[in-house]
């Protein structure tokens, strides 16, 4: 397995980079991440697969910032993450998320739960609307902009979350399980539309799924197993 | 259709604050009942203090700027000026009159504490009240004679022309009279003499209150009297109203027992706001997922408390002010209640009811900004 090596596009730039991350919880009781290296280049779209409780969501968070590793390094974009000095700038510019559950606020309509993650970097107001124009008419949630959450379904929910992911055009999408609470048709139309911003947009595309035919469809398709990850040589 | 308002981010961030407040509406109707019964307290308290601090202010500038009394005594009913103080100082030339008051405190048969005031015919309170029986020539006629203000005749249950009780003398009412202030429409008025008599402290007054011919002698009258009586001070009314011990002990009084109402408000908004991070610390690791700074969450927490202390602070301050008038109305308070409330009170009382809610903010939006979003998100 040689994981830095995947990307067969030409000389693809690293915007992804695990060096030997060791991640466990419960003083060392439970351990998750063992050792995992890995890379991704800009524009490509990965897939991670893997039994529940295997480590895909914590590498996750690990890359998103939102954790820690015990030992090794995490960095994005070539800059090692760093909880005090360069997680906003990360979090606000350079990272979206998706998660299985919406994770949307119930009491904000459609456009204002889009519109936090540019009130949060403070983006030029007219920037923000035009931008959630245009991905709302992606999405095909235009009429749906000043609906509550509450009045959408599970795909329009799913959808509204990618649009806010999405907002400060980030250069990396983190997904974990992003079609997991939707039914088969819901999800491969969710998953489609994921896929095709993603590339359209030259995002770099990270995603925890347990549906391996969601997953062949990515650049690279990624095995974990016991903390590790495992790259088929088909990829 | 998208919203093109300029202040689409403050709507964003309101609805944020205001977001839990109307998904927990009875726990944040109580907190606000809490702040405004705090203020409300706060307000009547202050309110009334004030206003009977300056009803006996009221008592001492009638128709003077300048009160003469003992120096360092603790209370105006224990000041002793002696009589030779009072004829040389009305003889002074910038003097354009000094009227002499005695205070005094006694018991009738119901009522514990009745205040008399020793007057001469020429003082102002006798010249300026509106006779309601009798009139101000047949002040001072005779030693047991007394003019009765309204609220005391009524409490004493006399009528003009009868004979009442005070202390363990009879005294013939000879004239009843209405004034503003309430120390004075509930007050006995003797002649001088017959006060210093019946008080035992013949030839003394307790005040004398002085009206310049020229108020800008002020400076030049209390050099004077300092220069002259070393016992006495003499304090134009501003200035007495600032120092008097009693004033001072009052306000600050009213200002602690207001500040406890208050701090149990501020516990209230704390439980609140505890509570409502508690509950929505899943959004909060969302907004920390999206972007949003500690500095940002931290002030939808403050913003929500803001909004919890300016609305009980009004509803305080209307209910307040309704309490002060059904208080004026009680004929028992009347001329002790001044319903007008300072701007300044209600800018202190608004002011300090947001501190407040600030304040029990302060660890609800540490422990806010302390949410781990990895663990608010892990269970799904």
């Amino acid at each position: 397995m040689n994981p830095s090596t995947a990307s067969d596009k030409a000389s693809p730039r690293v915007v992804l980079r695990a060096e030997n991350v060791w991640k466990s919880y419960d003083d060392g009781a439970i351990e998750v991440l063992k050792g995992v290296s890995f890379e991704a280049a800009a524009g490509q779209t990965v897939a991670l697969c893997g039994p529940s409780g295997c480590g895909k969501s914590t590498l996750l968070h690990l890359f998103g910032g939102l954790d820690e590793p015990d030992r090794g390094h995490v960095s994005v974009n070539g800059v090692e993450i760093n909880r005090h000095r360069n997680l906003l700038k990360l979090l606000r510019h350079e990272i979206g998320f998706v998660f299985q559950l919406h994770n949307l606020i119930p009491d904000l309509t459609l456009e204002e739960n889009c519109l936090i993650p540019t009130v949060a970097a403070g983006l030029d107001r007219r920037a923000a609307q035009e931008r959630l124009r245009q991905l709302a008419e992606r999405t095909g949630l235009s009429h749906r902009l000043n609906h509550r959450i509450q009045k959408l379904s599970g795909g329009e929910r799913q959808r509204t979350a990618l649009c806010r992911a999405l907002m400060n055009k980030p250069m990396i999408l983190l997904a974990d399980e992003p079609t997991g609470s939707l039914d088969e048709q819901t999800s491969a139309a969710v998953f489609a539309l994921l896929l095709d911003i993603a590339t359209t947009e030259g995002v770099t595309l990270l995603m925890a799924t347990h549906d391996r035919g969601l997953a062949a469809r990515c650049d690279r398709l990624l095995e974990m197993h016991d903390g590790r990850i495992h790259e088929p040589a088909a990829n | 259709m998208l919203r093109t308002g300029r202040g689409r981010t403050i709507v964003i961030f309101l609805k944020l604050i205001v977001t839990n407040l109307r998904r927990h509406r009875i726990r944040s109707i109580i907190s606000v009942a809490g702040i405004a019964f705090s203020v409300a307290a706060m307000l009547t308290v202050v309110t009334i203090l004030q206003g009977a601090i300056g009803m006996f202010s009221g008592i001492l500038s009638s128709d003077s700027e300048i009160v003469v009394f003992e120096r360092n005594v603790s209370d105006l009913f224990f000041s002793n000026v002696p009589a030779a103080a009072i004829q040389e100082i009305a003889g002074w030339p910038m003097v354009a009159h000094a009227d002499p008051v005695l205070f005094g405190i006694v018991s009738s048969a119901d009522h514990p504490i009745v205040t008399c005031f020793g007057l001469t015919a020429a003082d102002a309170r006798i010249r300026k009240a509106t006779w309601l029986a009798g009139d101000r020539q047949q002040f001072a006629r005779h030693d047991d004679d007394v003019v009765l203000g309204e609220r005391a005749a009524e409490f004493l249950s006399a009528a003009y022309g009868s004979h009442v009780q005070i202390g363990h003398a009879t005294f013939h009412v000879v004239g009843i009279l209405k004034t503003a202030n309430g120390f004075e429409d509930g007050g006995v008025f003797m002649p001088l003499a017959s006060a210093q008599s019946f008080f035992h402290k013949e030839g003394i007054s307790s005040v004398i209150t002085i009206k310049l011919r020229d108020k800008n002698d002020a400076a030049a009258f209390k050099s004077a009297v300092k220069a002259k009586y070393a016992s006495l001070i003499a304090l134009e009314d501003e200035e007495f109203n600032r120092s008097y011990s009693q004033f001072k002990i009052l306000k600050a009084t009213a200002w602690a027992v207001a500040g406890c109402g208050l701090a149990m408000g501020g516990l209230g908004v704390a439980n609140t706001m505890i509570m409502s991070v508690f509950t929505r610390v899943r959004e909060i690791a969302i907004l920390r997922v999206n972007g949003f700074s500690n500095m940002q969450i931290a002030a939808i927490v403050f913003g929500e408390a803001a909004v919890v202390s300016l609305l009980g602070a009004a509803l305080g301050l209307l209910t307040g002010t309704g309490l002060l008038f059904a208080l004026k109305l009680v004929p028992a308070l009347h001329g002790y209640i001044d319903v007008s409330i300072q701007p300044e009170i209600m800018l202190v009382v608004l002011l300090l009811a947001l501190l407040t809610g600030i304040a029990g903010a302060l660890y609800p939006a540490i422990y806010a900004m302390r949410v781990r979003a990895v663990e608010a998100l892990r269970f799904e």
